[in-house]
């Protein structure tokens, strides 16, 4: 009888293959760090017209103007770029300095102008001289600076293409995998029946008895498994079915993305801002459009922070300010409300069962509870999704770890004196003042 | 190994796969989880932001019928217009008395709704400001700037310029809290003396007219604590 080397070989090798790949998949990652060589260029400052300077004006543009003044759009006042070739300079001066003295002296022009931007007041800057009214032009007359055309298709292509290319290089990778692993099956039966013709025997298996009929032949090891089959099966079912009804990482998409991340993370804008029904009342309510308008009739395009590996753009971000702006009813262009609005359908996401009962007002105001307590890290995600399982279990586990907070409540300072008499405690928790109760959640 | 167990094998694992596949992709994020009996959990009434056929576009939130005045609401005479703001700025006065709570209360919303931009100061270098969200914010102590209570309240309501109105997200009591908060910041800005609060005795004399924070005092009050003094 001969002996046969490599009857195991297909498991050992496909092993070994693993390993390989192991090895080099760091690699593949390795790419990413590829430096962006791309340097941004600057926009290049035109120098200035000899009348003032741009620079400094830029400065007194983005202090006293910029308030209500954009360069290229319409704001509370008209656009500024180019405003110097319009109008007289003279002219320019006294209207910046007290426009509406120039109106009330009958000036046909400035009457004209305060007509057409609704009649709203311009602040009078006695304060600016001529140079810097002067600088200010100069910095209204530059030219409009073009660096995003030159920067997005380097940074952007480049960062998007390591990313395919990567993806296409693991697929290839796995795909060889497979490959490889089909192959050596194919060759071992091959060499199997080559063997099998030039007369080789291979080692019979003795007929034993299969196992499952030597298991099923010894009951107590099939009473032990099957009880520990049935325990198993409890366990699981019981996780199971605890979770049903429970709507953690909840996350649907919106009608339009808003991104938490964004305006409270990085604008540090206050949970209460936009929800301000949750200082004082049950719900923490869904802000209406106006309260975004009080920002975004400003900020009609997004400049912060972007993620284009997950579709993050900037122009993905401008989209949805649009969509704002067509459910409200928004023109930008005229800086007016059209009076066709669209209601926007959002999710909600964190839902009570009807026979529970939660009031915000008693946990943000009396309490005084962060926010994040219950619902999580909101200042990181940019998709909102429920962090908290709002099951009794969880409640109820909070109301026995928690002190009331006393701090100026004349409310409870006198049952808080006779019950941490009654139970001999510094400190009340919520469940010792009765916030286990029943009826207090369950009406 | 004979053809049959290869195919067995090859089926049994295909089956764990599809399995997995199936358990993996039943976690959808995008829908909310399966209820236990759905008539405890879904109200009888109509829900908050609910969605319900009978309401014109599905929406439960809707606006007040035409002419409703919501409780303890005080009408407000001045319009909105540059010369509604002057008028205001002349004639409306505070009818707050400065207590420490009026101010303290002031002092949090302001932070709330007002620091992001004017920042915590008051000197227009709120965090919106400093990354240049928005730009040209004035501080209140700049020479020529005329701010008194009621132009500070009338701003408030009805907004100025690049600021929108705050009249939905406070009430008229807190409105003039925060004016108070502002008074103050101002008056820091430019060097003048604060303003001072009364003693603790004179509180809630002279505003029986105001709106309470109704929601906190409700809230509070509904408590039933008593209950387990004779356990």
């Amino acid at each position: 009888m001969k002996k046969v080397n490599y009857r195991n070989l297909p498991s050992r090798l496909s092993l070994l293959l693993l390993v390989f790949l192991l090895t080099f998949s760091t690699t593949i990652f390795a790419q990413e760090e590829s430096a962006n060589e791309a340097e941004a260029t600057e926009a290049q400052t035109p120098p200035a017209e000899g009348v003032g300077d741009v620079a400094a004006g830029e400065t007194l543009f983005k202090a006293n103007c910029a308030a209500c003044h954009k360069l290229d759009k319409k704001a509370t006042g008209p656009a500024l770029r180019g405003v110097a070739e319009k109008y007289d300079r003279e002219w320019l001066y006294k209207w910046i300095k007290n426009s509406q003295e120039l109106i009330q002296s009958g000036d046909a022009l400035a009457v004209k102008l305060f007509e057409e931007n609704n009649r709203s007041v311009m602040t009078a800057f006695p304060a600016l001289t001529n140079t810097d009214i002067d600088n200010i032009l100069a910095y209204t007359s530059a030219p409009k600076p073009e660096p995003t055309v030159v920067e997005l298709p380097v940074g952007g292509g480049g960062e998007s293409g390591s990313g395919v290319s990567n993806n296409v290089i693991l697929g290839a990778l796995a795909l060889v995998f497979l490959l490889l692993v089909v192959m050596l099956f194919l060759v071992t039966s091959t060499l199997k029946r080559i063997a099998e013709a030039n007369g080789v025997t291979y080692e019979e298996k003795e007929k034993k008895m299969p196992i499952w009929k030597a298991f099923a032949q010894n009951q107590f090891l099939v009473l032990v498994t099957s009880i520990f089959l049935l325990l198993a099966a409890g366990y699981f079912a019981y996780g199971w079915m605890m979770q049903v009804g429970v709507d953690q990482g909840y996350a649907p998409v919106q009608p339009i993305h808003y991104s938490h991340k964004i305006h409270a993370g990085a604008n540090q804008i206050d949970c209460n801002y936009c929800h301000s029904s949750a200082r004082k009342s049950k719900h923490s309510g869904i802000p209406s459009l106006n309260v975004c308008m009080n920002c975004h009739k400003n900020i009609a395009e997004y400049n912060g922070e972007v993620d284009p590996e997950n579709g993050y753009t900037k122009e993905f971000y401008d989209a949805e300010i649009q969509k704002l702006y067509d459910a409200v009813g928004w023109d930008e262009a005229e800086q007016k409300y059209t009076g066709e609005e669209k209601p926007v359908k959002w999710v909600r996401i964190h839902n009570l069962p009807d026979f529970a009962y939660f009031n915000h007002s008693q946990h943000v105001t009396v309490a005084g509870i962060e926010c994040q307590k219950c619902h999580g890290p909101v200042e990181e995600m940019e998709i909102m999704y429920q962090f908290s399982p709002l099951t009794m279990g969880w409640c109820i586990n909070c109301h026995r770890e928690t002190n009331v907070n006393l701090a100026g409540n004349e409310y409870y300072a006198k049952i808080h004196e006779e019950l941490s008499k009654k139970y001999g405690v510094d400190k009340l928790t919520i469940a010792q003042m009765g916030g286990l109760e029943c009826g207090k959640c369950h009406y | 190994m004979t053809k049959t167990t290869n195919m067995k094998k090859i089926l049994n694992i295909s089956l764990t796969l599809f399995v997995a596949a199936l358990l993996v992709s039943c976690f959808d994020s995008n829908r909310p989880n399966y209820q236990y009996m759905d008539n405890m959990y879904e109200p009888v009434g109509y829900e908050t932001y609910g969605n319900y056929e009978i309401f014109p576009g599905g929406q439960e939130a809707m606006l007040p019928a035409e002419g409703s005045i919501p409780r303890g609401w005080q009408p407000y005479d001045y319009e909105n217009s540059t010369a509604g703001l002057e008028l205001a700025r002349a004639e409306l006065k505070n009818p707050l008395e400065v207590t420490e709570e009026n101010l303290a209360a002031g002092g949090q919303l302001y932070t709330i709704y007002c620091a992001v931009c004017h920042g915590d100061k008051g000197d227009g270098q709120g965090i919106l400001a400093q990354r240049e969200k928005f730009l040209g914010i004035p501080s209140y102590g700049d020479a020529g700037r005329n701010i008194t209570e009621g132009s500070v309240y009338h701003v408030q309501m009805f907004g100025l310029n690049a600021m929108g109105s705050y009249a939905s997200q406070t009430n008229e009591l807190e409105r003039w809290q925060i004016t108070q908060h502002v008074m103050n910041l101002t008056a820091a800005l430019k060097g003048e003396p604060l303003l001072v609060p009364v003693g603790k005795d004179s509180l809630n004399v002279n505003t029986p007219q105001m709106v309470t924070t109704s929601g906190v005092s409700e809230a509070t009050t509904d408590e039933g604590e008593d209950n387990n003094l004779e356990n």
